[in-house]
């Protein structure tokens, strides 16, 4: 078991002609994933990478019973094509895509609630369940089989965490970038309640970033309900303020956003935080033996 | 991406908004001809820069004759102003806003920005304008009334009217303040603002309501479509390596310590930053080179970072995704002999061929020491900018 994707997942991908579509839908194909059509209004009946391409996502998803989309189309266009995939029946939407409009995304959000599509991302690095399914642009050979849930709004550093649980033998159930933007799809929340359903997760790492509450949260969520030994990091300790205009920001925050807060919300949950983000691996490696 | 007060003003006053009567001026001769048009004895002179706290800093004096508008103004231009929301050296004063004074009777609070935890729109309004909103805000919570506005709807009278006599509005300002909230609202939706902010927003001696104060931000990502909020952007404002890094989308912020961090992706660049801290060492930077760190861009990167004088040695963590290492290794033993890095360079490549660029790099005669352990690297550069000091 894994969560949200495995080996069956059929995948279509938004956007698969276009330079960034092509270069990861390769290393897609590479890794073994199930990407079983691409869409380009205009370009249905072409091949590429040997894969066939649609006018439309409903014509993709009639002809291959896709159930998957991964959108690597620019930002501009990214709310047509959320909205498409939607309207398709796709269930779950990957958005890699970075740099969109905030205001194109609250309507976004709205329609993935009344409809139950789930959506991971924007701008992150995807899914990817090890040796059966990458969605994504992260680098599948650092990733390994095994018993880690890994949960993180960052990209780069999702890697690191994946690359420390490789290398002390844990290995990784599935591992899900939600993405930094301000509206996100799925929260670290809808991520962790999956996890502790999941028999093959049997320790979760939760990788946080400053601002926002998206972290305090989690929190409170994993002290009711998660049984599992969660380790986590926050990057950012070490971050200035950041440059801001006027006060709306922090009035409505009331003091959430701040590493210090985050690291108390995650202790106060029983959740082992590590601040060195060296130790992720080491911390949850210990916290799996004591358990 | 701020905007300046009379920026926002013009914007307001465009789409119907009622802010007082005023004109942006750079320099002295066009402030004195500005102070005659407005045809008011009293005036107010306020400082345009991109923070908040201007009036306690001293950005904002009141003026009743023209020798004391004269002396104002040459103090305020070209001097730096500096508020608890600037850093150490404040932001230039290019330009000031002479604005007829207003009668005030009260002053509120009002915004509209985008809200992370309602995935929605959100309006705060207070009965407690002025300054220290912030502190209000702590002591006193229940004096914070906010609505979020639902995406399908849109903002509706009602919630507006609600706000207003929340905050002690008189019956004879709410319909006023219904039609100025509608219009800000879609303000702020036609323009891809990220936030709008009204501190003070006020009742005048003719029971008119007026926004006595805007601060303006629009939404980045969404410049591309608001072409002409776009060329509102102001420089001077902004950090100038800051500006610099941008245009090679690389994304820098300015610190204080001695070792140079170079990363890809946000994340790891703060995690990087941390772990120098834990390690003993002071990070001079934050500077993200994006996904996928080309020779180009770290060489310009280090362009970056080395025209910082306090920097003593950089620490590149590069998380190799698509990329193999070796050609990452190739990228930075070419941008070092480009810049002439004389500094040690502790790198640290994880991903494809990681092994191999890290031979390259210990084998390219140049002052680069690759390590593969995240730890082991920060530990290295710590140690070695130590021993230069």
């Amino acid at each position: 078991m894994s969560i949200l994707i495995n080996k069956d997942t059929k995948l279509i991908c938004q956007g698969m002609t276009g330079s960034q579509g092509t270069l990861h839908c390769k290393q897609i194909l590479e890794y073994g994933s199930n990407l079983v059509g691409g869409v380009t209004p205009g370009k249905g009946g072409e091949e590429h990478l040997g894969v066939p391409i649609f006018n439309t996502v409903k014509d993709a998803v009639n002809k291959t019973n896709a159930t998957v989309s991964v959108i690597f189309v620019p930002a501009p266009f990214c709310q047509d094509s959320i909205s498409e995939a939607i309207d398709s029946g796709i269930k779950l939407i990957i958005c890699i895509t970075e740099g969109i409009p905030v205001l194109d995304m609250i309507p976004i959000k709205r329609r993935l609630e009344e409809t139950g599509t789930l959506m991971i991302g924007p701008n992150c690095p995807g899914i990817i369940t090890p040796e059966e399914c990458k969605i994504g642009i992260m680098p599948g050979p650092i990733h390994k089989k095994g018993k880690i849930g890994i949960v993180s709004r960052s990209g780069t550093l999702t890697y690191e965490a994946v690359h420390q649980t490789s290398q002390c033998g844990l290995g990784q159930s599935t591992c899900v970038g939600i993405g930094g933007d301000p509206i996100p799809g799925m929260s670290f929340i809808d991520v962790l309640k999956m996890f502790e359903a999941d028999p093959q997760t049997e320790g979760i790492i939760l990788v946080g970033e400053i601002g926002g509450s998206a972290e305090e949260d989690a929190a409170e969520y994993i002290k009711n309900h998660v049984t599992k030994p969660v380790v986590a990091y926050i990057a950012g300790v070490t971050a200035p303020a950041g440059k801001r205009m006027g006060h709306a920001g922090a009035i409505i925050s009331g003091g959430q956003g701040t590493a210090d807060g985050k690291y108390k919300a995650f202790e106060a949950a029983g959740v082992t935080t590590v601040k060195n983000p060296a130790e992720i691996g080491n911390a949850i490696f210990e916290r799996m033996q004591s358990k | 991406m701020d905007l300046h007060e009379y920026q926002g003003k013009a914007l307001l006053r465009e789409n119907g908004i009622t802010v007082p009567d005023g004109v942006a001026v750079g320099n002295l001769s066009d402030a004195v001809k500005a102070y005659k048009v407005l045809e008011s004895e009293r005036v107010v002179i306020k400082a345009q820069v991109h923070a908040g706290g201007r009036g306690k800093a001293g950005g904002v004096k009141i003026v009743s004759n023209q020798g004391e508008l004269e002396n104002e103004v040459k103090n305020l231009l070209g001097s730096n102003l500096v508020t608890h929301q600037t850093d150490k050296n404040g932001l230039p004063i290019h330009q000031v806003l002479i604005e007829t004074p207003s009668n005030i009777v009260k002053e509120y609070y009002l915004s509209i920005l985008v809200d992370r935890t309602s995935q929605m729109i959100k309006i705060v309004a207070s009965s407690e304008g002025g300054m220290d909103i912030e502190a209000v805000a702590e002591s006193n919570p229940e004096k914070i009334i906010q609505i979020d506005v639902d995406p399908t709807l849109g903002l509706q009278p009602f919630q507006s009217r609600e706000l207003g006599f929340a905050i002690g509005l008189k019956p004879v300002h709410i319909k006023q303040f219904t039609l100025m909230l509608s219009k800000l609202y879609k303000l702020f939706c036609d323009n891809d603002l990220s936030l709008v902010e009204i501190n003070p927003l006020i009742t005048n001696d003719k029971e008119e309501v007026i926004c006595l104060d805007s601060k303006i931000s629009v939404d980045e990502n969404a410049l591309y479509r608001q072409k002409a909020l776009a060329s509102y952007r102001d420089p001077s404002q902004e950090d100038e390596r800051e500006n610099h890094a941008k245009q090679w989308d690389l994304n820098y912020v300015h610190l204080d310590g001695n070792i140079g961090c170079m990363v890809n992706g946000a994340g790891l660049a703060m995690a990087t930053m941390d772990i120098i801290k834990v390690c003993g060492g002071l990070p001079a930077n934050f500077l993200d080179v994006g996904g996928g760190a080309t020779e180009e861009r770290v060489t310009e990167g280090f362009k970056i970072i080395l025209s910082d004088k306090n920097v003593r040695g950089i620490f590149v963590n590069i998380f190799g995704g698509i990329v193999k290492c070796d050609l990452i290794a190739d990228g930075i033993i070419n941008a070092c002999q480009q810049c002439n890095l004389d500094i040690p360079v502790v790198v640290r490549l994880v991903g494809n061929n990681a092994e191999l660029g890290a031979k390259k790099l210990n084998d390219s005669g140049l002052n680069l020491i690759g390590v593969d352990d995240l730890l082991e690297a920060s530990k290295c550069i710590v140690q070695k900018v130590e021993e230069l000091a």
